[in-house]
């Protein structure tokens, strides 16, 4: 368990009516594939948790790593970058980049004490409606394990 | 600043699960938020006509609009605010359908995450921009990409409108599959009949230039100004001077199997696929010429009157510019080995569908018998087997080939046609004959040519006395049968070509997962793609008969055809771009770019009194992907509409 971590002080905010946890998801989905395979989740009526709020971007390549740090400054739970299937980035290449910046980053998560769950990676493309809420599901029972994120009170 | 949040009820879509009410209710107490409300159709005229009587009679600025994706309605509402007078790129929509009351389905969370989603969007558009459209020339040619029946169709509608055509095809002549059928359902035309025509009109179209046995190699650009590197293979011998006379490949002593007749007949090591090939001028096949591998021979050079057969040809690569790319690449025959329990290889008796075109056709390697490949006599009962590569998620082809019903009905007519002694069996799942007269051509083959329909599946085939017994179930009778059969057929699926994947990645389309690509919409726009400029036409997209292809090529074409009248095309101004201030001149973004869409320019630098390197970006070649931006150490680039601020107002709303 990092220094960060869960157990010590619990965010009342977080809690659900019946005290069950219930994290906060920020999800940035690249508009091509994940965006649209999510769209497909929701035309085919699959049914997944309600935590992942969706920042459309035009490319995982689009994504900063300090929007990541700054979602877990401001109290997200957790963060999850969606983009197309490597090889299939609708610009070619933007993935490759998103790739390796974020593995990179998640190094870099972990060694300043941050749950590596708190961060993950994902690749849906447009034609994979079912993975996406595979992948929300898995996401969403993760960061619901590593509890509630304490960076932003223990900032203030 | 003023803003609109209209929450959509999308009928009882979104309202069923998501108390728009109470969503509204929420936004009207966000920050700088003027004003609520909601309706059952945002997207109707009225709900439009909400929207634009609230920009004028409350002075809103910018609007968020809550209801479905924006892949779907972000258009109609940016056209929407245009005409009320505001900025069109002031909207964001909030994606409270697809994304929220569709798969969710607790009330109370709904609502929640609605509010949340809505609080995003307002969020961002109030970190939003006006933004001006921006023009880009057209270059009118199109290209082609196929030169099977659906890319001919394409080529010859779009010269009819006097616009150049340039057509690549990776095989030495043009026709496609459609060249090696023998006739075609439901009217049993011959297929070259209708179909050589049409290659002739092409390669004496003015406005056609034809590249055969050539590849596209490389696309760069974007719609209006595509680079195309075209890669032409060296043929050894000269298009311009070849009459076509045919006295080479009779001299040439070398014999090979022929792909064109899959395999059942014989081709020289110069040739051309078949007599009505397009154009007629014979290519070398260096692997197997004398020539090329030995040094030895070269009598097609000394017979060679004109001197057109040149050994020392070399792969050539040419550039070219269009305005718009139609892909009509074509299918792949499923490969049927996988069923082993059919025996395909080990028996030769055992033929596909396209075999069985080949030796049904009068100039194909049986004359136009129907004979056993084992020993030429001729086939008296055959049994035809459906659905082989098609319905069986467990060979991994989950889908229905559509055309396998009908060609097999053809094939018991024909059969029956050929030898009036014959007997056809037909082992089948569902008849899908959805078509015109298609349902009575299969009427008609089960009626008139007597072929024996039998629904269910063969367990095995397996050879007994010099013939194929084939063991399968009859589901209706509820009865296992055996068929003594001289030759079975197997009506094999249409798959994606192999190098599908690699071609979409080249010209950045879409594929699914069964490598088949995708359409922009699989109702409202299927032959275009995600990336405009870039048009679908035949079995690239799915499978299809020849009507179908026609249709989709023709459309297809029109689409070209719809950009290349215009001079200039509208450019969504969501593209990079770099304040010269924060700009260090570090090159990371011109690295970055996949489009090589940014360049180094020297500005004069007033405050530091020298001039120094900065990026600029070239808005006309930007895709607006944003990896410039993530790489820039200095935020001295943006990407409008997804910019920075816009995103971390987005988060801190969270």
């Amino acid at each position: 368990m990092s220094a960060l971590g869960t157990d010590s002080m619990k965010d009342d905010k977080k809690m659900a009516a019946d005290g069950g946890f219930e994290p906060n998801i920020v999800g940035f989905l690249c508009n091509w594939c994940s965006y649209a395979g999510a769209d497909l989740a929701g035309t085919s009526r699959m049914q997944y948790p309600p935590n992942v709020k969706i920042i459309r971007v035009p490319c995982s390549g689009r994504v900063n790593p300090l929007f990541i740090l700054k979602c877990l400054m401001d109290g997200a739970d957790g963060v999850l970058i969606s983009g197309c299937h490597i090889g299939d980035c609708h610009y070619s290449e933007g993935n490759y980049y998103a790739r390796r910046r974020f593995a990179v980053l998640k190094n870099f998560l972990e060694y300043i004490g941050i749950d590596p769950r708190r961060f993950q990676m994902s690749w849906v493309s447009a034609a994979e409606g079912d993975k996406w809420a595979k992948v929300v599901k898995e996401v969403v029972e993760d960061i619901r394990n590593a509890g509630p994120n304490t960076i932003s009170a223990e900032k203030k | 600043m003023k803003i609109g949040v209209f929450v959509c009820h999308c009928g009882t879509n979104i309202s069923h699960t998501v108390d728009v009410e109470e969503v509204a209710k929420a936004a009207a107490k966000l920050p700088n938020v003027h004003f609520a409300t909601t309706y059952k159709y945002m997207c109707s005229s009225p709900g439009q006509a909400l929207i634009a009587d609230s920009i004028k009679e409350k002075g809103l600025d910018r609007i968020v609009v809550s209801a479905c994706s924006p892949s779907l309605h972000e258009k109609t509402f940016r056209k929407c605010l245009e005409e009320a007078g505001i900025n069109p790129y002031l909207v964001e929509m909030a994606n409270i359908r697809e994304h929220c009351s569709w798969v969710h389905s607790d009330r109370a969370q709904a609502t929640k995450k609605a509010i949340e989603l809505v609080k995003l969007s307002v969020a961002k558009v109030s970190r939003s921009k006006p933004l001006s459209k921006s023009f880009i020339p057209i270059e009118k040619r199109v290209l082609v990409i196929g030169g099977g029946i659906s890319g001919i169709q394409a080529a010859l509608d779009v010269s009819f409108a006097k616009f150049p055509v340039v057509m690549v095809e990776k095989e030495p002549s043009i026709g496609g599959k459609m060249a090696k059928f023998d006739k075609t359902f439901p009217t049993l035309d011959c297929a070259a009949c209708i179909l050589t025509p049409k290659m002739v009109g092409v390669a004496q179209n003015k406005y056609v230039t034809m590249h055969t046995f050539s590849e596209v190699v490389e696309v760069s650009g974007h719609v209006g100004d595509f680079t195309v590197k075209i890669k032409k293979k060296a043929r050894s011998v000269d298009l311009k001077k070849c009459t076509g006379c045919g006295a080479c490949y009779a001299k040439c002593p070398v014999k090979v199997t022929s792909e064109f007749d899959e395999g059942l007949g014989k081709r020289k090591a110069i040739y051309v696929p078949f007599p009505q090939a397009v154009p007629n001028v014979p290519v070398i096949d260096r692997n197997a010429c004398l020539w090329f591998t030995k040094k030895t021979c070269g009598l097609c050079k000394k017979v060679c009157a004109i001197g057109a057969i040149d050994y020392d040809q070399e792969d050539e690569i040419i550039e070219e510019k269009f305005g718009a790319i139609i892909v009509a690449t074509g299918f792949k025959q499923f490969d049927h080995s996988v069923y082993g329990e059919y025996g395909y290889g080990k028996f030769k008796d055992v033929v596909t569908g396209m075999h069985f075109e080949r030796m049904a056709n009068s100039s194909g390697p049986t004359g136009g018998k129907i004979v056993r490949p084992s020993d030429g006599k001729e086939a008296l009962d055959v049994v035809f087997i459906q659905c082989v590569g098609s319905r069986d998620e467990q060979k991994g082809v989950p889908y229905c080939s559509r055309v396998c019903c009908m060609y097999t009905a053809k094939h018991a007519t024909l059969l029956r046609e050929h030898n009036k002694n014959a007997q056809a069996y037909v082992f089948y799942i569902d008849v899908r004959a959805a078509g015109k007269n298609y349902e009575e051509f299969v009427k008609k083959a089960q009626d008139e040519y007597g072929a024996v329909y039998l629904r269910g599946r063969v367990s095995r085939v397996f050879e007994k006395g010099g013939k194929l017994i084939v063991r399968g179930a009859d589901t209706l009778s509820g009865s296992q049968i055996e068929i003594k059969a001289d030759l079975v057929v197997l009506a094999n699926g249409l798959i994606a070509q192999d190098d599908a994947t690699t071609i979409a990645q080249m010209l950045h389309i879409q594929y699914d997962k069964n490598r088949l690509f995708t359409e922009a919409h699989p109702k409202l726009a299927p032959v275009e793609t995600i990336t405009s400029g870039i048009f679908l036409t035949g079995a690239c997209q799915s499978p299809k008969d020849i009507p179908d292809t026609v249709a989709t090529a023709s459309a297809a074409s029109v689409k070209a055809l719809g950009l290349m009248v215009h001079d200039k095309l509208e450019k969504d101004p969501l593209v990079a771009r770099t304040n010269n201030d924060l700009c260090s001149g570090c090159k990371a973004c011109y690295l970055a770019c996949p489009y090589s869409a940014i360049e180094m320019v020297e500005i004069e630098d007033r405050k530091l009194k020298r001039k120094r390197m900065v990026s600029r970006v070239i808005e006309g070649v930007c895709a607006g992907c944003g990896n410039c931006t993530a790489v820039c150490r200095m935020g001295a680039i943006d990407v409008e509409g997804f910019t920075n601020r816009q995103i971390m107002r987005q988060i801190e709303a969270l």
